[in-house]
């Protein structure tokens, strides 16, 4: 008995040990000197929403910088003025559609202006145009990048996301991959040509150069609006929270259709304890 | 128990008619109301409706999805997505169906354990257990497969990995590996059968669920004490007492599934899988979703040759083996007792059963390397141990606690 007691004590152990050593290896073993700082995103945590103005400024990157290589396939213009998003008036939606040309075989010409039910028009007609382009790399489509991204954390904080419904590694890789570059490379790393260095990207050889500069993007200031700065933290916060609204544009109704359910579900769990109590107080031993 | 009287009157002329052609209300009010039950069910037993009820949620969500999914994989990643931007409520209802496969493995995980803790698959239980296994086994098939249809990263890699299992049977093995995937890689066929089969297998579930609850009916339920009903003194009609404790049961359930399912709907997935399907790019880490990770563990645990077994095959046999020998688990366990709450030494193997299983787990996704792989090895084989040494020695060398006489004098005790 002892033995086996014993024998069960050391298995214990032994799970215990496992759980408490670090997660899975991950994407980011390769840089184990830079953690992933989250940041504190107006859509996280339970309560969080999108920032209108935050969305329209991170669209207004992803138009003037990413669009020019990177596709964002599922989104459509009218999109943009929709509940939930960057809310756009539907006349700024029109006007800005009309600005790009999409081809369609079945008009004249080949080509049309776009209208709000088109979808965003890819900046490469076919994959190897992409490549082409692009020293061979393929510009990954942005219309779920937000979520097909993510950061791994160790053993007992991956449990507490389940309580806190963390859900924003992906916003978090995007901020931090748009703001670890360094050029040059450091001393001593040998890059393939083409390749930029990257301190959180897998490797650390990615073939994106720096796409953001310090005042790249002209953020307007409306009347009596603090002026947003125009740094490539800045537009990465920004662009990361629009491209988390392209992943999941529904989250603001997702959101609030659980906080009914959850208000139903309480309650109405609360009536059925005090109908089961009741039920159950004429039963012998109970 | 079989032969409860009946309560049933027809009231009506209709009711009468009715009675002597398709006795289905007499059967239901025998059934799902009248049902004798032991009045000392707590609620690890509610796990059964609420197993029913995921079921019904499956299928319901699962229907409703199917009407707008396109199985082609041209299709398939964007029809997904637009399920959840475009149809109405359809980021809820995708939501819905796939964390509520998690929900309903965690679920049928506790029913399972419930049932290995106090004894409910020995006599005269052996068939109920059995068809239980059952239903575990096409609900693991069900849910690999309706994982590959949104045709992700994981989706691609987890159906290549798990039908290329398959070809380390000798002989056929090649050839059943092609003739599930339709062809010598995953591809269109592989995506369109799946489908078919993710369609057809919850309405295969469903039936074997009939006959689970006829074979429960038969001899009745089992309870904590393990003690056979002896007098109705023990029991309580099924309606409405476990009527309401059931649903009260399942109410409490949809509150953490609300939770994922509202805000958290993709913590339990892999991000991964938001990367279509692509067969020229390997994602670093291939892994299942967590409820089939403890038998992946120990498929990947058997990473050496013995004889003239490769350690493939040798992995196959072990994974297949860790679900085959729950079906012999009645035989396995002599001992007279069912309840654990009466068995000293067999706790204490028990529980380390539950945390063996949590660890196995955790290393389904795991690296395959260093300290991982040993302790893979260590709990698989306590996973065997387990059930082939543990169990059939207990049952010999163990002395059990006295049993209360009945039910009743349980239950009376315990309120003292």
């Amino acid at each position: 008995m002892i033995k086996t007691k014993s024998i069960c004590a050391a298995f214990v152990m032994a799970l215990a040990l496992t759980g408490m050593g670090a997660l899975p290896a991950t994407a980011q073993e390769a840089g184990a000197e830079t953690v992933i700082a989250k940041q504190a995103w107006t859509f996280g945590g339970l309560f969080g929403t999108y920032d209108k103005h935050q969305l329209q400024r991170g669209f207004q990157v992803f138009k003037e910088v990413c669009a020019s290589c990177h596709s964002a396939n599922l989104l459509t213009y009218r999109n943009l003025a929709e509940d939930g998003g960057p809310e756009f008036s539907d006349a700024q939606v029109k006007a800005l559609a009309a600005t790009y040309k999409i081809s369609d075989r079945t008009v004249k010409g080949g080509t049309r202006p776009a209208t709000p039910a088109d979808h965003w028009p890819p900046p490469f007609a076919t994959e190897q145009d992409g490549r082409d382009a692009n020293g061979g790399s393929l510009p990954p489509d942005f219309s779920v990048i937000a979520k097909a991204r993510g950061i791994e954390e160790p053993f007992p904080w991956w449990v507490l996301d389940y309580f806190t419904a963390y859900q924003e590694g992906g916003p978090d890789y995007i901020h931090a991959l748009l703001t670890s570059f360094v050029e040059p490379a450091p001393a001593g790393v040998q890059l393939p040509p083409g390749k930029h260095f990257n301190k959180i990207f897998p490797g650390h050889a990615i073939s994106m150069p720096p796409p953001l500069t310090d005042g790249l993007v002209m953020y307007t200031v409306g009347k009596g609006e603090q002026p947003v700065p125009m740094t490539v933290d800045q537009y990465s916060k920004d662009v990361s929270a629009f491209l988390m609204w392209l992943s999941e544009p529904h989250l603001i109704a997702r959101k609030e259709a659980g906080f009914r359910v959850m208000l139903f579900l309480i309650v109405f769990a609360g009536l059925m304890y005090l109908v089961k109590r009741r039920l159950w107080s004429s039963v012998e031993g109970h | 128990m079989a032969e409860h009287s009946t309560s049933y009157n027809p009231g009506t002329g209709v009711e009468k008619w009715l009675d002597e052609r398709l006795p289905i209300i007499r059967f239901s009010k025998e059934h799902l109301m009248d049902f004798p039950t032991p009045k000392n069910l707590n609620y690890w037993w509610t796990f059964g409706a609420i197993l029913t009820v995921m079921l019904a949620v499956q299928i319901v969500t699962g229907v409703v999805l199917a009407m707008h999914y396109a199985p082609n994989v041209a299709l398939a990643f964007n029809s997904v997505e637009a399920i959840r931007r475009d149809v109405n409520g359809g980021r809820i209802l995708q939501a819905v169906h796939s964390v509520g496969a998690s929900m309903f493995f965690f679920a049928i995980y506790v029913h399972m354990f419930r049932g290995l803790y106090f004894g409910s698959y020995k006599a005269p239980r052996e068939i109920l257990w059995m068809l239980g296994c059952l239903i575990f086994l096409l609900l693991t098939a069900t849910a690999f497969m309706g994982y590959v249809l949104p045709w992700g990263q994981m989706s691609f890699w987890g159906a290549t990995v798990i039908t290329n299992i398959f070809s380390a049977i000798p002989i056929v093995g090649d050839g059943i590996m092609q003739w599930l995937r339709g062809g010598f890689a995953v591809d269109n066929a592989t995506l369109n059968r799946f489908f078919s089969l993710h369609y057809l297998l919850p309405f295969i579930i469903a039936a074997v669920v009939v006959l689970h609850t006829w074979a429960l009916h038969v001899p009745g339920n089992n309870n904590p004490i393990g003690v056979e009903v002896k007098s109705s003194r023990d029991t309580v009609p099924f309606h409405p007492y476990y009527t309401m404790k059931d649903l009260y049961g399942v109410v409490l359930f949809l509150i953490p599934f609300a939770w994922f399912v509202f805000f958290a709907p993709d913590i339990l997935g892999d991000a991964s899988n938001y990367i279509m399907a692509n067969s020229q790019v390997t994602p670093t880490h291939i892994v299942p979703e967590w409820y089939l990770r403890p038998f992946y563990a120990m498929l990947r645990a058997i990473d050496f040759n013995v004889l003239f077994i490769d350690s493939k095959l040798g992995g196959v046999i072990v994974m297949g083996g860790s679900l085959l020998v729950l079906f012999f688990l009645p035989w396995l366990d002599r001992s007279k007792v069912r309840s654990g709450t009466f068995r000293p030494m067999f706790k204490w193997f028990y529980w380390l059963f539950v945390l063996n299983f949590i660890g196995l787990t955790y290393l389904g996704a795991a690296p395959a390397e260093g300290i991982y792989v040993i302790i893979a090895k260590l709990c698989t084989l306590y996973y065997f141990l387990y059930f082939l040494v543990i169990l059939p020695v207990l049952s010999r060398i163990e002395t059990p606690r006295p049993l209360p006489a009945s039910i009743s004098e349980s239950v009376l005790g315990a309120a003292h």
